[in-house]
Parts: C-alpha cells; structure tokens; sequence
C-alpha cells in the first residue's frame, strides 16, 4: 500500500519545488491584496449583537475595501486558539468579542504586534494594537423609554435580558430612565434568564411578566416580541429592527449601527494609523452608530415629538446620558 | 401580587406544563433506554437534532406532524448508533453517550448552517397552536391549564399513558423491564437480549427528539444554535428522580416545570432584594434537594451500564 510516508524521493521534490515557486509567485500579489479582516464570534451570525458586526464587515467586503472571512460559534475556551490561527495565517484586523476572553484576548495581541485588534470588550484597550468597542446605544435606549414610558397604560414596564453584564445593564438603565422621564410612576420589572439564546425561556419570563401586568415589554433577547405579540401588548426592540417580524407590537427600537466604527477602523488599518483606542464612541446617536425607530402609529404623538427633541439635544451635544453600568433591579 | 398567590393562578400552571413538555419527552426516552439497562448520554444532543429536523422539515414545506416524524427519525437514527456502539459492542456509554451529543449538535448545527449560510435573523415557521378542545377547555382551572396547550403537550401526557401501560401491561415491556435487570433470563426464554435493548435505545431516542422538536415547533417558531440549553441533562437527573416509572417521571418532570415557571416570577416579585442568580439556581437546586430525599431509595435497574455479550456470564 502506498501512502503520504512512502511517497517517492522524485515526486517529493517536485511537490516540495512546486510549493515553493507557489509561495514565490504569491508574493507579489500578496502585497497588492485587499485588507484581510477577520470576524471571530462565539455566537452565530443570526444573533442580535453578532449580526450588526457581520452586516457591517460584509458591506465593506461588497464595497471591494476588504477581505472577509469568519468564524462563528467559537466557544470562549477555543477562542485563543481561533484568534491565534487566524493570525498566524497573516490577517490585517481581527474583530471580535473578549467578554468572555479579556485576558487571553489581550496576551495573544500582545504576541502578534503588527495586526490590529478590534474586539468587544468591557476593559480599556491596551497599547499597541489592541482596541475595543461596544454597542454604545444608551441614546436611543432613552429616546425608546421615552416613548414606552409616555405609552404604559398599566404602568408596568417588563423587561428581559440575558446576563446582568454592562453592555446589558446600561441599555436597559438608559431605557428606564427615559420611561421615568416620561412617567414617573411608571414600575419595572427585571428578569434575566442568563442565556444569551434560550428563546422558550425568554418567552416564559415575558409571559411571567405580562401576567404581572405589564403591557410593554424591553425585548433585549429574541423571544420575548414573541409573547408580546402572542398577548397582544408592545415590545420595545434592541440593537436590530424586528418591527417587520411582529407588526403592530414593535412601539420604538433602538438601533445599533456597527458601520462607523468597521469603516474607521479599516480606513485606520490601510493609513497605518491604526491607534488601540476605543471605538465605543462610534456607536454613539452623533456617530451615526446608534439610531431609533418608532412605530407613529403606536406611539403617542407628543412622545414622538419630545424623542424628537432630545435626539436633536443629544446630538448637539446639550445633553449627555449617563453610562450606568449597574444591575438593573425591578421596582419595589 | 403575593409570593403564594403566584402558585393559584392558571397562567403560573399553563406556564409549568409548557416548561415541562420538553421534559417530559427526554425523560420518557431516557427512561426506556435505562429500564432495557442502556445509559444514553447522548440526549443533549439528540434533543438538538430533533429540533432542527423537526423545524428543517417544516421550513421545508412539510406539515407539522411530517416535522415531527422527521424529528423522531433523526433521534432513532443518533439511538441505533449509540445502540450499535453500546450494545453490539458493548463500548462505554458514557463515552458513546457524550460522543452522540456532540456529534448530534454539530451536525444539526452543520446542516442548520448548510442549508442556510446568510441569514440574518433566523426564519421562522408556523409552529403548532394552542388547542381549544371543547368542553374539556372549559372545566374551570384544569381546562385552561391542560387543555389549551399545544397538540404536542398533550401527545407528551398521552405518551406517559401508553409507555406506562407498555411497560407494565405487556409481555413486550415485561421482556423490556426484565432486559434491564437480568438479561440472561431473556436469553433463557429463547428471545434476543440484544433486539430488545437496541429496539429499546431507538424508541427511547426518538421520544428525545421529540422533546427538541417541542422546542422549535410548540414552545417557538425557529431554530436557534443553544437553545436546547441543557434540558437533556436535566432528563438525566429526572429519571433517577423518578424511580424510573413513568408516573413519578411525570411528576418530576412538572414539578421542575413549577420550579422554573415559579423562580421567573420570583425574579420580578422580589428581584430588588435578592441577586437574580438564586432564582436562576433555585429549580436546580430543589432538584438535587428532591433528588436526595428521593433516590436514596431509588430502584435501579440491575444491569444498567453492563453489556451482555452471548455466552459470557
């Protein structure tokens, strides 16, 4: 039987010719290639977070900026590995999420100096090549409190989220402060079912909270529009527009746009001014990197109206909301 | 609302039955596979690729209940394999079991990804509706509570029904208990101990698949990478806690469907001065409570985890 170890001394040398006029022939081109940007997630492309990265990436590779290859789904404990592989196979910026791997994340970029690092991270970025970023929505999060808040007829506002972690918390902190706003006897109810994707349980804590009395729920996870919609009250929408999936229970989303923050820091990466900063300020309502829609026929005029408002206000720069990153609890 | 009036309400009752639905599939199935002396670990996973054959096969174009038979094919098809590895050659179920469950949720997730590469929110089927079955639907209390769930709810109560009557009514699930406890006296009786455990694994494994398909075509409308989110393992603690009888399976079964639908309701009530981990723990929690006072007794089929191989004593 022959096989790879018996292969003849002749046929290997060609094969060890051939790769090495493979490897020199490519050198040329490889100077004049695209941007290679890598997209590493430990969630697939469908979730809410991942898939505004993904949609951002992917436009940028149509527009012929750069080069895009991903992996999804990567667990936290393969993740060094992934980070690492992707690497060593000499890509330009590697997007990605460190919540899971701050530390490991920071030592590999720390070994691969010249690519470029760009990840979700809770922790400040780290000199020379390590950035982070966030979905920075806590903007419109308050212009859809505002608009949930002037909504509640029982004054009891639900709300759902995956884990009680900053980049959860200050969305739904901004939320309520909004909906306070508006109304201040408002009351809220705060569940997390610590998943990022178990949407039957997402729906049962909705469910729990629509028996409770409320009739707007803050569908910070998939599967809570869905019991809104199944109980026939409003849901506010997070970080994607789902208002064509539940029409007429969608009240206001707040939107988060991963765009300006992959266009500056691709434009980074080809000037060679790539600088480990953080990006979380392109996410901002100025930025263009968050944004609100709402249902006018859902919600009420005079709350479109002042959402309006404070949106120009917050764009002037006049007003500022707080980052509050601490656990949201239910009003007693 | 008070704590306890939570407990008096037919919402908090509907909700337990359908958290407990899926339960109760996977813990039927274990059950089988157990009682004929076979440990399938591979229920996570098999509980993965019920969901996503069942949903695959609607999104398709099939009817909900062609889902649900494709459901129950891909789990028999993952339960002839663990039985060919665990029975015919009588290799380690735990290794073969946790060997299913990986290869069943990657290649679920394999084909989910497949089949669709570009999908920015996942599509989404018309699952099974709640039934409005007259009469029965307006007993006050029970009505509302058992009979306006989903027809895949129901076929869960019915099957508890028809594995109990099987396995203590028919000479097929006296060879079956029997299998389990003392494979030799089948062989003694001139029947093959290894067609009933391998007949035993395949059935057990397609009621775990229907315990998945609940999942993406009852309790939601689509396919999600995690959702089964260790219900599987959950089944696992549950047989123990039943004694292996289909009835206390029930029991158990909902009994953690009330633990679960209570701690969410718990969360909200008073959230504001307990961390919200406690609650998250609290169905897991009584369930090792119950678990202790329970199976400490507990009647454990005789030859579960030893294979038989002809000849050998």
């Amino acid at each position: 039987m022959k096989n790879i170890l018996t292969l003849g001394r002749r046929a290997f040398i060609g094969l060890a010719a051939g790769a090495a006029m493979a490897i020199a022939c490519s050198g040329p081109v490889m100077a004049q290639e695209k941007t290679k940007v890598v997209g590493i997630y430990t969630v697939p492309i469908e979730q809410q977070w991942v898939s505004r990265i993904h949609l951002a990436l992917n436009a940028a590779k149509e527009r012929g900026d750069i080069d895009y290859s991903y992996s999804e789904n990567v667990s936290n404990t393969d993740y060094e590995r992934v980070m690492r592989e992707y690497a060593e196979q000499g890509a330009n910026l590697i997007v990605g999420e460190a919540f899971g791997v701050e530390k490991p994340s920071r030592a590999v970029a720390a070994e691969y100096p010249d690519i470029k690092f760009l990840m979700g991270s809770s922790l400040p970025p780290v000199e020379p090549n390590f950035a982070t970023f966030d979905n920075f929505i806590q903007e419109p999060a308050y212009l859809t409190g505002l608009i949930a808040g002037a909504k509640t007829k029982s004054n009891t506002i639900g709300l759902v989220g995956g884990y009680a972690i900053p980049e959860v918390n200050r969305l739904m902190n901004a939320f309520i402060q909004g909906a306070k706003e508006a109304n201040p006897d408002v009351k809220f109810l705060v569940t997390f079912i610590n998943s990022w994707y178990d949407p039957p349980k997402a729906k049962e804590a909705a469910f729990a909270m629509i028996d409770a009395g409320a009739d707007i729920m803050y569908a910070e996870r998939f599967g809570v529009s869905d019991a809104a919609k199944e109980r026939g009250v409003l849901a506010i929408g997070n970080v994607i527009d789902t208002s064509k999936d539940y029409p007429g229970t969608i009240l206001a989303s707040a939107l988060w746009h991963f765009e300006p923050t992959a266009d500056k820091a691709i434009a980074d990466v080809k000037a060679s001014s790539f600088k480990a900063a953080d990006f979380g300020i392109y996410s901002f309502l100025g930025a263009g990197g968050g944004s609100i829609v709402a249902d006018e026929k859902l919600a009420t005029p005079e709350s479109i109206t002042k959402a309006k408002a404070k949106e120009a206000e917050i764009k002037a720069g006049t007003l500022k909301i707080e980052i509050n990153d601490a656990e949201p609890k239910s009003t007693k | 609302m008070e704590i306890l009036d939570i407990l008096l309400t037919v919402n908090f009752w509907a909700a337990a039955i359908r958290i407990a639905t899926p339960l109760i599939f996977g813990v039927l199935g274990a059950l089988m596979c157990e009682r004929a002396g076979v440990l399938n670990l591979g229920i996570e996973g098999i509980f993965t690729a019920g969901a996503m054959a069942g949903w695959m096969a609607v999104w398709l174009g099939c009817g909900l209940w062609t889902g649900v038979l494709v459901a129950a094919l891909a789990g028999a098809i993952f339960g002839l394999l663990h039985a060919i590895l665990t029975v015919v050659l009588g290799l380690s179920q735990h290794v073969s079991g946790i060997g299913i469950t990986l290869l069943a949720t990657s290649l679920g997730y394999f084909t989910y990804r497949t089949a669709l590469p570009n999908v920015s929110t996942p599509p989404r089927i018309i699952p099974f509706q709640p039934l409005d079955i007259p009469v029965l639907s307006d007993i006050p209390f029970i009505g509302p509570v058992l009979f306006q769930q989903t027809a895949l709810t129901l076929l869960a109560f019915i099957l508890v029904g028809l594995v109990a009557w099987l396995l203590y009514r028919t000479p097929l699930g006296l060879a079956l208990r029997a299998v389990g406890d003392n494979p030799s006296s089948i062989e003694a009786q001139g029947l093959s101990v290894r067609g009933l455990r391998i007949g035993a694994v395949v059935a057990g494994s397609s009621l775990m698949a229907l315990g998945g398909a609940f999942l993406t075509m009852s309790a939601f409308d689509a396919f999600f990478f995690g959702m089964v989110n260790g219900r599987g393992w959950i089944c696992i603690a549950l047989v123990v806690f039943a004694s292996w009888q289909p009835g206390k399976a029930l029991l158990g079964a909902l009994l953690f469907g009330a633990f679960d639908a209570f701690q969410i309701r718990l969360q909200t009530e008073v959230g504001a001065f307990v961390p919200g981990q406690v609650f998250l723990m609290m169905p897991y929690l009584l369930s090792i409570l119950a678990l202790i006072l329970v199976a400490r007794k507990a009647d454990y089929p005789r030859s579960l985890l030893v294979p038989w191989f002809k000849g050998q004593r």
